[in-house]
């Protein structure tokens, strides 16, 4: 028996949220007295490979073939199918990121497991049952799910799981999976990342703006006060919908869900459907100039004012407070 | 061309969700029932591929006669016919074995799902559709265009896009982008009533998953107000007594 858990890597290189997930990966095994092995598909350095050692992999096996170079979803869902039979996992834990979320059905399937997405818990193992705990409804509820299956699949929220280090490194095994010729029906023609930016899904801060910005000229200041704080930038639906911000910045119940350690909402009123998605954030700053905003309801910080007053005054007390730690 | 548009039917987005008393099931007393909003993205565009007599849409629906209304809605805004597999959707793994099952006997170029339900957020179907038909299946797509049998797609990653091609059949859930949802016309409302809704029976699926309890997250504490003078003050509690920064 193990546990294995599926370590993505973007452009080669492994983020926190994956160090995350193998940080719960490593705390399941222990959990059911196994232990932890990881797989990684594509190109990844030895040096980094080993490093997942330190978040509680023992072993870590390295699929790197030519064909798996780029991330082909039918292919990389066979290879990990193959190393949990081989290795006999109880437990097979990937990322519900935007990839994992394409990977971990198709896991599930092929190994008639029961699957849980969007899991923001460690699993409980009373009484004999084996229960995790997910979001639901949008972010309005969670659901605890129980996993009747023989083989189980779980799919980490990010921010969801802290990390944690000890002084060891993992040992690396090429592993060589058996390919079938339909498995590479896709194939990828380009991968355009935004550098200077900061992914929204797995970031740890987030400053985000809605309607009361007035328009989309205006947003240079929110740009700003995210790249001095470090943080991604977000926004509300009729910001979106009105097309001044890109559809993968909106927040929201029909956009996409954060749980960031900070979210800074700047002329977002909050209704409902906002709320919904970012009801996960550990601590909430709301800016509105209209008191009875039903976002300061939930906010743990709030400033009633003028935006266009505030921000320019908030950048320079941010770049202070930087330039003395 | 054939698509395959699957459809599900989900609490209202403005809904107060609340449970049953010991918390093992939602309480939908006084909740509004609506066609899933990402679904609506999917169709959109499945009527846009097909408009001009190039193809025909089919609704697919797993679920009870109570759902009906949103697979009229679905044909209102265009579809040709629709299916609804006469069961109730006890998790995505039973849902997708369903509509498999009916893709196989039915053939389809192409199966577009919503990104995910806004009731269980499970962004599961397309990927497990594709996995039951041993078909390429791409999740969270921004853009979908075809040539021929071919379809050249964008999907959302972490910081960025990856642009990728794939010939039929395939599965892919849609995402904001894809399309601009529509708004059903009175031409469209009335025909709706009459297109074809076939029910079909489910057949048997494992049950690998049980949904057990239910809770809604632990209330803030109240918000600390500040005055919009003391920009300093918000980043100390940020740093000291938040540890956010």
């Amino acid at each position: 028996m193990s546990v294995l858990v599926y370590v993505e890597n973007a452009d080669g290189k492994f983020k926190k949220s994956t160090f995350e997930v193998v940080s719960y990966a490593a705390a399941i095994a222990e959990l059911l007295k196994t232990e932890l092995i990881a797989i990684s598909i594509g190109n990844v350095n030895q040096d980094d490979l080993s490093t997942l050692g330190k978040y509680g992999a023992k072993r870590v096996l390295n699929a790197s073939t030519e064909n798996l170079k780029t991330f082909v979803n039918q292919a990389y869902a066979s290879v990990i199918a193959e190393a949990a039979k081989k290795e006999e996992a109880a437990v097979v834990v990937l990322a519900n990121s935007f990839t994992g979320k394409g990977l971990s059905p198709r896991v599930a399937v092929k190994l008639k497991a029961g699957l849980v997405d969007a899991a923001v818990e460690l699993p409980k193992t009373d009484n004999n049952t084996f229960t995790v705990k997910r979001t639901a409804f949008s972010g309005k509820a969670f659901a605890t799910v129980e996993l009747n299956s023989e083989i189980k699949v779980i799919a980490l929220n990010p921010n969801s799981y802290q990390l944690k280090e000890s002084e060891s490194s993992a040992n690396i095994e090429d592993f060589k999976p058996d390919f079938k010729e339909s498995d590479f029906r896709t194939m990828v023609s380009e991968i355009v990342r935004s550098s200077d930016k900061i992914a929204l899904p797995d970031a740890e801060l987030v400053v985000s703006a809605g309607r009361g910005m007035k328009g989309p000229e205006n947003w240079a200041m929110i740009e700003e006060l995210a790249k001095v704080l470090g943080a991604a930038t977000a926004c509300s639906k009729p910001v979106s919908d009105a097309g001044w911000r890109p559809h993968e910045e909106h927040v929201g119940q029909t956009g996409i869900a954060v749980s960031p350690n900070l979210y800074i909402a700047i002329g977002i009123s909050g209704a409902i459907q906002h709320l919904a998605g970012i009801s996960s954030s550990k601590i909430i700053v709301v800016i509105n100039k209209d008191p009875e905003a039903p976002f300061f309801k939930v906010a743990d910080y709030g400033i009633v004012g003028d935006a266009f007053e505030i921000l320019p005054k908030l950048i320079n007390a941010i770049k202070a407070y930087k330039a003395h730690a | 061309m054939k698509i395959l548009v699957c459809v599900s039917n989900v609490p209202d987005t403005t809904a107060k969700i609340t449970f049953n008393s010991d918390n093992t099931q939602f309480n939908t007393a006084g909740v509004q029932f609506i066609l899933n909003p990402y679904d609506e993205i999917a169709l959109a565009r499945a009527i846009e591929l097909t408009e001009g007599g190039k193809g025909t849409v089919t609704i697919i629906h797993v679920g009870e006669i109570s759902s009906e209304p949103t697979i009229r809605k679905a044909l209102a805004l265009g579809a040709d016919d629709a299916v609804r597999i006469n069961a109730s959707a006890r998790d995505s793994y039973f849902v997708s074995a369903q509509i498999a099952h009916y893709a196989k006997n039915n053939g389809f170029d192409i199966i577009l799902t919503g990104r995910e339900s806004s009731d269980y957020n499970g962004s599961q179907i397309a990927a497990m559709l594709g996995e039951f038909l041993d078909i390429p299946s791409i999740s969270i797509i921004k853009k979908l265009e075809i040539e021929a049998d071919r379809a050249s797609i964008v999907r959302e990653i972490e910081g960025g896009k990856e642009h990728l091609t794939v010939s039929f059949p395939f599965v892919a859930s849609c995402a904001e982008g894809v399309a601009e949802p529509k708004i059903p016309n009175m031409r469209g409302i009335m025909s709706a009533r009459t297109k074809p809704l076939e029910v079909l029976d489910a057949i048997d699926i494992a049950q690998l998953i049980t949904f057990k309890s239910y809770s809604v997250p632990a209330p803030r504490g109240s918000v600390t107000l500040l005055s919009q003078d003391e920009p300093e003050k918000l980043i100390g509690l940020l740093h000291t007594e938040a540890k956010v920064i």
